[in-house]
């Protein structure tokens, strides 16, 4: 299991240009807000086309300027998790976890749809629509709906920024034991560095449209390359002593 | 009073707002969607055509319609060469007369209501590996169905008012194409004020009535 991307595209003043790759592991896309974090996420998904460049998952070429490959985002498979979630308001927690489960023979479905209540501790929500559960319960609804197809990777696109803390720990917590349970790429985009760092096998930061630095949280903490990166560190080491503080 | 002249005019009003609003929802709802989902050139001048009818007189736009369905008309000749048969002055032309007045109606509330409906919850069913078939009915439709009723509900509304464009290519044939608006006028015309009284004060209550049900109905459903 692999995903390499390497993303190449233009929006007025702003370019990205970014190239990573990950093996089997959860990644974390570090990066400010307008990093291009979110967009290359969008890219790996199909829903935005680069200008250049190659995606690829798992050896198959999802993306290819040179050989003109682009493949519709419904025919990659990926579980993507929006910022908002986009839950479909008008159907119900069940309803939108089956409406995940694409191309799975009608019964087969169903049983994978119990499978995911259960495992997403949903059990008595199936039939209430989205905005009458909490907000830990629809960030599980929208794992639920994106896992149900077993997706070759899974993307995540800031899913835990509107959480309170308590919270955010406890979903930092599950993407971390799902990442046992299914062993496909996950890639996180994140703009808090202590998640990233608390949750990465890999983190890769971005700055200004560009990749600065990848590696394991502990090799680039340590080791800098930028000095982008080197006031991010700086930054962190900051708000770890303002906490640790009485 | 309720003579059959007045019946007549009354069922084939109500039979020529119900077909013309059935093709209305299913040309207007494609139409909308295309406008507010596809990007082409040509597209804003594509929605000002289909928005000429709400802004003309229905007088010019039941010329445009003889121009085109008329039996010497552009499309209307080819139509009358191979199967010898008019559109016009038939109750037919008062469903096109009653469709095209109607469709703008369609048109703009559906398209601003699936303008409105959320992009990532469109991108998230592509990325759920379904078509823009699917997603269209089961995610954008759904989520507009309170645009497409007002729109299917002002359409109907204006189907059965509808007067002008119906009296240039239906005419006012008794017992063949006067609709109930044409009959008023016909009555109110030759001076016969008791016809008229009964079918004026009919078609408001008919028309309150429909607008009340219209009303507890989208109530119901949103």
């Amino acid at each position: 299991m692999s995903l390499s991307v390497k993303v190449n595209k233009a929006f007025g003043a702003f370019t990205l240009d970014a190239e990573w790759s990950i093996e089997n592991e959860l990644a974390e896309l570090f990066g400010y807000s307008g990093a291009g974090k979110s967009l290359t996420l969008q890219m790996i998904a199909g829903l935005i086309t680069p200008d250049e460049g190659l995606i690829s998952l798992n050896g198959q070429k999802l993306y290819d300027s040179a050989s003109s490959i682009n493949l519709m985002p419904q025919e990659r498979s990926f579980g993507y998790v929006f910022q908002d979630l986009a839950l479909f308001p008008h159907m119900t927690v069940l309803e939108n976890i089956l409406y995940g489960g694409h191309g799975i023979q009608k019964n087969e479905r169903r049983q994978r749809a119990a499978e995911m209540i259960e495992r997403f501790q949903l059990i008595g929500l199936e039939k209430k629509l989205p905005n009458m559960i909490s907000g830990g319960q629809k960030q599980r609804v929208a794992l639920a709906r994106a896992l149900i197809r077993q997706p070759d990777a899974l993307l995540l696109d800031e899913p835990f920024s509107a959480l309170d803390a308590p919270l955010r720990m406890e979903m930092q917590q599950l993407v971390k034991a799902l990442h046992k349970e299914f062993p496909i790429p996950i890639v996180l985009v994140t703009h808090d560095l202590a998640e990233a760092c608390a949750l990465a096998d890999k983190l890769v930061l971005y700055a200004n449209g560009k990749v600065m630095q990848t590696g394991t949280p502990d090799a680039v903490l340590s080791s800098p390359s930028c000095p982008e990166v080197e006031q991010l560190v700086k930054t962190r080491e900051r708000l770890l002593q303002f906490s640790a503080s009485p | 009073m309720l003579d059959n002249s007045l019946l007549f005019s009354l069922r084939l009003s109500l039979q020529v707002a119900a077909v013309a609003t059935m093709f209305v929802i299913i040309v207007g709802i494609a139409i909308a969607y295309i406008l507010a989902r596809r990007f082409f050139r040509g597209k804003e001048v594509l929605d000002m055509i289909f928005t000429l009818p709400l802004v003309l007189p229905p007088t010019v736009t039941g010329y445009f319609l003889i121009i085109l369905f008329g039996r010497n008309g552009m499309i209307g000749r080819h139509l009358y060469d191979w199967t010898g048969w008019s559109v016009m002055f038939t109750w037919y032309a008062a469903v096109l007369a009653s469709f095209v007045v109607a469709l703008p109606l369609m048109i703009k509330t559906t398209r601003a209501a699936i303008e409105s409906v959320d992009e990532n919850l469109i991108r998230a069913s592509y990325t759920l590996g379904h078509s823009e078939w699917w997603t269209a009915w089961k995610v954008i439709l759904p989520l507009a169905k309170k645009g497409i009723l007002a729109g299917a509900i002002l359409s109907f509304a204006r189907a059965m008012g509808e007067f002008g464009a119906t009296l240039m290519i239906a005419g006012n044939l008794p017992g063949k194409t006067n609709t109930m608006p044409l009959a008023i006028y016909s009555a109110a015309a030759s001076g016969d004020r008791d016809q008229a009284n009964v079918m004026v004060l009919l078609f408001t209550v008919i028309s309150g009535l429909f607008l009340y049900a219209a009303n507890k109905l989208s109530k119901k459903v949103l």
